[in-house]
């Protein structure tokens, strides 16, 4: 059988590419506008924190508890060699808080809920349920999309104080058990080392790790088309560009803070 | 079958609307891509008339209830719902006008997160209406389509033909001057597609609703322009041939992405049209 393979114009991929950003940005600006717009949809904000963030504790109490023990096990070794054990508790610290909690939170929140969104909003779409929708009178942007964005953003933010909470847990349990560290001089070096920049950087993150998670969910699982298909490519792209574009913004957001708040 | 009255006012004609027409396609063109589905196609629907669109697969009929109701914008022409122009609108302003009409989705389109009582309350739990007045309401809006008993279930535990009940029952409930059904019996048994025409034939006798419908079944539409609905006897009555006039149903005939007729059924059964009399043979 012979393959015909279709050439698409690098006009037609730009085009598309245009368009697609300008989709998002419509859709993730209307998410925001939609909070200062009558209806809002408590109750759906409500449901939506329980599920995405109730539901995604496990996740994260796990990843901050594994990431904090493996960060203490792996940097305890070259510590240790330069006889700077002590120090143990002011990397896990500064890393948990400005990064890695942060981040591996986001990775774990985009890979359980940024699927969810764009599937569930996909299937709602093939099946024509966003049209009828609109159809009964109803603003789909106002009563999925909005929602969405308002729990993840509230939500991410306090998953990630209980992951940075838990990866100092897990390491403290590393330094303690494995290398004999004691408490007092883990956690006082733990709390002594943040300052405002590193609070304000872990938490300014999550805000837009949260917004990045939700809108890319929605905009894929509204923008579904193609049947059942459709829906398992939109779940894809949005797990995979959610995640992306964390990681860069990521650098992005860390850099501004630095330039702004100067380095150490 | 006999199905029992829906006891809600008919539906109100908005005061200055003064439009004779329900809908009206002006001149309405669409294509997706290089596929041009409708083109250059005009018709009315004049209040309280049905009119059944019917058209190979791919012809556009769905579209056209879609486009009818702003849930899509045409490429050219205007299109006007109960005398606005849905074409110039905003969503915003469509939100309000479609709470005049009601439309049954070719697959039911019930929201499957919900149950049987919070799809046909959906609209007016968005009006925030007292839950006696809603509990009321949806309770003589499923005993109208004879599915009280499902009130507390899921869609995915009701049969095909329920589903498209339950969604019929959703679109009537705030009894819409128009409503547009797209293919309400598609793909079910002879026995539920009669209890859905005869559910059809009902609200246009009895309440006088202005419908769009979409339909492949030809057969169905014969049904709708033989019949009417005999309130006393609680059941569609065939009428006489010479009575069948009176009966406000019209068919429209789209093929290649243009209207190839439009007229009732005398003069349907009266065309020499040969695609015609091949599709209606």
């Amino acid at each position: 059988m012979a393959l015909e393979l279709e050439m698409t114009s690098p006009f037609d991929v730009a085009k598309d590419a245009v368009k697609a950003i300008q989709d998002y940005s419509v859709l993730a600006a209307q998410s925001l506008t939609n909070f200062f717009r009558r209806p809002l949809y408590w109750g759906d904000i409500l449901q939506q924190a329980d599920l995405i963030g109730v539901g995604s504790l496990p996740i994260v109490v796990l990843s901050g508890l594994s990431i904090g023990a493996l960060l203490a096990l792996n940097s305890a070794s070259t510590l240790e060699r330069f006889g700077g054990i002590t120090l143990i508790g002011q990397l896990v610290s500064n890393s948990m808080v400005t990064e890695l909690g942060p981040l591996i939170t986001g990775l774990m929140v985009s890979g359980r809920n940024a699927s969810g969104m764009a599937s569930e909003l996909g299937s709602m779409i093939v099946t024509e349920q966003i049209d009828a929708m609109r159809a009964l009178g109803t603003d789909p942007s106002k009563k999925l999309v909005t929602p969405r964005v308002g729990a993840t953003v509230f939500m991410l933010f306090f998953l990630t104080i209980i992951s940075d909470l838990l990866g100092l847990i897990g390491g403290f349990a590393v330094a303690n058990l494995l290398f004999g560290l004691d408490s007092r001089q883990y956690w006082s070096n733990a709390w002594q080392t943040l300052v405002f920049r590193d609070v304000f950087m872990g938490l300014v993150k999550p805000v837009m790790f949260g917004f990045i998670i939700a809108t890319i969910g929605c905009y894929y699982g509204m923008s579904t088309r193609g049947g059942t298909q459709g829906v398992g490519r939109s779940t894809t792209q949005a797990v995979v560009t959610s995640s992306v574009l964390i990681l860069v913004v990521d650098f992005f957001v860390t850099k501004a803070i630095f330039a702004v708040l100067g380095y150490r | 079958m006999s199905t029992p009255t829906l006891p809600i006012e008919s539906p109100a004609v908005q005061q200055g609307d003064s439009s004779a027409d329900a809908v009206v396609f002006d001149n309405v063109s669409i294509a997706f891509e290089e596929n041009i589905v409708l083109d250059g196609v005009s018709f009315h629907l004049p209040r309280g008339e049905t009119k059944a669109l019917f058209g190979v697969a791919g012809s556009g009929k769905s579209t056209a209830l879609k486009l009818a109701l702003g849930l899509m914008k045409p490429d050219s022409g205007r299109i006007f719902l109960l005398g606005q122009e849905v074409t110039s609108m905003s969503e915003q302003k469509l939100f309000e006008l479609r709470a005049r009409a009601g439309i049954v989705f070719q697959e039911s389109a019930l929201f499957d997160s919900l149950k049987v009582r919070e799809n046909v309350a959906y609209r007016m739990m968005e009006e925030h209406l007292s839950e006696e007045e809603i509990d009321r309401r949806v309770r003589e809006a499923l005993r109208f389509v004879e599915l009280e008993r499902t009130i507390d279930m899921y869609p995915s535990e009701l049969s095909g033909g329920m589903r498209r009940r339950v969604a019929i029952a959703r679109a009537i409930i705030t009894q819409p001057e128009v409503l547009l059904y797209d293919s309400p019996t598609g793909g079910l048994d002879p026995v539920t597609s009669n209890t859905i025409v005869e559910l059809i034939i009902k609200q246009r006798d009895v309440y006088k609703t202005s419908a769009l419908m979409v339909t492949h079944r030809l057969q169905d539409a014969f049904t709708m322009a033989t019949h009417e609905f005999d309130k006393n006897a609680n059941k569609m009555v065939a009428l006489p041939k010479g009575q069948r006039s009176e009966v406000p149903m019209s068919f429209l005939i789209l093929r290649d992405g243009k209207i190839i007729f439009d007229g009732d059924l005398r003069e349907l059964a009266a065309s020499r049209d040969p695609y015609i009399r091949e599709y209606i043979s």
